[in-house]
């Protein structure tokens, strides 16, 4: 085994790592505001774009990304919409919105399969799972760029915004920010980052990078700030670190996909971070629980 | 109806009644992302059951899936009590992991059976035709995964009806439940146990993404419907079939994935009661307060009249001008409301002057009696 498989895993380390920084830092806010599962109801809703976009003839990956983030992005709306609306309360209008969009996602998909000259090309398994990293090329690695840079920026841009809405947002309203625009935005960042993931590490998976860099970064810290950028930091590093060791690990026969060993690197580093952290942490407060007041 | 469609609709119609009776108790206690989360850890507890195991057909593989999303409930509870993390953030970090592991588990070390991650994933309802046939003796009961889910469905029926009154107490206010002494704990970890146990027995039909479409998706189209619980236990599963046999009929007709169009057929059911419903739909609730903003401007205008009735101001006040300066309506929206109201019989006109017919002071009296 050697600690550099291949010359090609440079920008595929770079690439993960970098959807990562993103979907850790974004993520963050996510967990904050207590609606960690949105990016998993995200990235299974954003099934039926990519097949619309595949219907309407588009087969450059920007443009399925982009279909992704659309639908993706209409069915939170849809799910702020039911839970303004009606008594279905907020978890069952995400999961019920999850399952139904994914559904209508694989009726498209499988009708494109059946109904269209070359629409088996259509690659199902890639989306759930996320393809062989090795697979990602420099080309790849440009859009995926400018999107996180995007996301990035707006995090930079509307810091004091986004800070005021995720610990108040009554007084943000009371004070004149446009929240529920600005609810819009944020969670426009979250698809982002998720439909930025979809494609490496596929559906299931790209939940986790959405909250774990965020929970681990928060036993570090108590300010936003930090948090975030430690989550950022957490989130490149377990991208990093899991697509190296997939490739490391895979030998001629047995390849290790690379999806989940990066979520088992990022849990590894949350769960690691829960027990360790200092006075929060778990194993801390067992060393000296008469500090600590029960939770 | 071919004999495949046959097969197949009884199957989903088995599931979705199977599941709409737990997923009811999950939409109204919060626990839907909950059943999300158990429904995907499954494939981490099936993959490990079968390296116990090593048979794929084995029952204890289904019953090591259930443990593991009774487990997956436990590691969430015990991560919240940390008080470190919060429900929804326990969750999406239980799940993903467990599911991580199965994924790399199933992978690396199952290539060579026939646990195909996809297949598994997706769910394979069309393939009922191709099951054994269940047989005692000369009675025929049909397909043996049909048989399963309609046991689990009679299970799920008892079980509901023998605990009615403390799934129902716990629900709606555990701390009266447990000062009662119904064990709400006990109650909630038997939930979980039977949503791990039907979610298992649906996995090969529908797969684990869909399922959650099953248990949450007709009970919240219930909970529009109604406010009494056995009604929306009941509306439930009949919704839950309905979509099976539309959704069925709709897959076989299209060729599509049968689970994702069932699953599509529930939220189009659910649209249409949320616009629609007669109580609680958007709709219904967009006339109601058109209609009530109507009733209040009419009634407004009948106390304006009491108010100047016989006054020496009543010239100026009870005339189109008077009303508009007076109450600061536009003359438009004046006159729209005076129209209404002489229709109604509650003004008539003498003039250019409105004046209060005796059904019209009355409104006006008894909403002033209410208030005062």
């Amino acid at each position: 085994m050697s600690l550099w498989p291949d010359a090609s895993v440079g920008p595929v380390v770079l690439g993960t790592a970098m959807l990562g920084a993103v979907s850790g830092a974004v993520g963050t806010f996510a967990v904050v505001r207590r609606r960690s599962l949105q990016g998993d109801a995200v990235s299974h809703a954003a099934l039926p774009g990519v097949a619309l976009a595949a219907l309407v003839g588009a087969r450059s990956e920007v443009l399925l990304v982009l279909g992704a983030a659309a639908v993706g992005w209409f069915a939170m709306g849809l799910v702020a919409t039911i839970v303004r609306r009606s008594k279905v309360p907020f978890d069952a209008a995400l999961g019920g919105a999850l399952a139904v969009f994914f559904g209508l996602g694989l009726v498209l998909m499988t009708y494109l399969q059946r109904h269209t000259p070359g629409g088996g090309a259509l690659r199902l398994q890639q989306y759930l799972f996320g393809q062989d990293a090795a697979l990602l090329r420099e080309d790849d690695l440009r859009p995926m760029a400018i999107l996180g840079g995007i996301a990035i920026a707006a995090v930079i841009l509307l810091w004091k915004e986004f800070k005021l809405l995720s610990f108040d947002p009554d007084f943000a309203a009371s004070m004149g920010f446009p929240a529920r625009r600005l609810d819009i935005v944020l969670t426009g960042l979250v698809v982002l980052a998720v439909v930025i993931g979809l494609q490496t590490v596929g559906v299931v998976l790209m939940s986790a990078l959405i909250v774990a860099p965020g929970v681990a970064a928060r036993q570090w810290s108590d300010r936003l700030g930090s948090v975030v950028i430690l989550a950022g930091l957490i989130g490149a590093t377990a991208g990093g670190i899991g697509t190296w060791l997939s490739h490391a690990l895979s030998v001629t026969r047995h390849t290790v996909p690379t999806g989940p060993t990066i979520v088992l690197v990022v849990s590894v580093i949350a769960i690691a971070s829960l027990a360790l952290a200092p006075r929060r942490g778990i194993l801390w407060r067992l060393h000296r629980p008469t500090l600590v007041p029960p939770p | 109806m071919s004999p495949a469609q046959l097969e197949t609709t009884l199957l989903v119609a088995a599931v979705a009644a199977a599941a709409a009776l737990p997923g009811c108790f999950l939409v109204l206690r919060r626990l839907a992302l909950v059943g999300d989360a158990i429904s995907h850890v499954l494939l981490f507890g099936i993959v490990v059951a079968f390296f116990i195991v090593g048979d794929l057909d084995s029952p204890w593989l289904v019953l090591g899936a259930a443990a593991s999303g009774v487990l997956t409930v436990a590691l969430v509870e015990a991560l919240q009590r940390t008080g470190l993390v919060r429900e929804d953030a326990a969750i999406g970090l239980v799940f993903p992991g467990l599911f991580a592991l199965g994924t790399l588990l199933a992978s690396l070390y199952l290539r060579s059976t026939h646990l195909d991650v996809d297949a598994v994933l997706l769910g394979h309802a069309e393939l009922a035709i191709t099951t054994p046939k269940v047989t005692l003796g000369p009675f025929e009961f049909g397909r043996l995964p049909t048989v399963v889910m309609t046991g689990v469905f009679l299970m799920n029926v008892m079980l509901t009806i023998v605990f009615f009154k403390e799934l129902k107490l716990s629900t709606f206010d555990p701390a009266l439940a447990a000062a009662l002494g119904f064990m709400p704990g006990l109650i909630h970890y038997g939930l979980m146990g039977i949503v791990s146990l039907t979610t298992v027995a649906a996995f090969d039909a529908v797969g684990p993404v869909m399922v959650v479409a099953f248990l949450v998706v007709p009970a919240a189209t219930a909970l529009l419907l109604t406010e009494r619980l056995g009604v929306m236990l009941i509306l439930a599963s009949v919704i839950g079939v309905l979509a099976a046999v539309i959704g069925v009929a709709v897959a076989f007709e299209l060729r599509t994935n049968t689970a994702g169009t069932v699953a599509t057929v529930l939220g189009a059911l659910f649209t249409l009661v949320f616009l629609f419903s007669p109580r609680q739909g958007l709709i219904g609730n967009l006339l109601r307060r058109v209609q009530q903003r109507r009733e209040f401007l009419v009634t407004m205008l009948t106390i304006h009249l009491t108010q100047h009735e016989g006054t020496p101001a009543e010239p100026d006040e009870a005339r189109f001008e008077g009303l508009h300066r007076h109450l600061h309506w536009e003359l438009g929206r004046v006159a729209t409301v005076v129209t209404r109201a002489e229709r109604m019989g509650l003004i008539t006109r003498d003039g250019a002057l409105l004046k209060l017919t005796p059904e019209g002071r009355t409104r006006a009296r008894q909403m002033l009696g209410e208030r005062g």
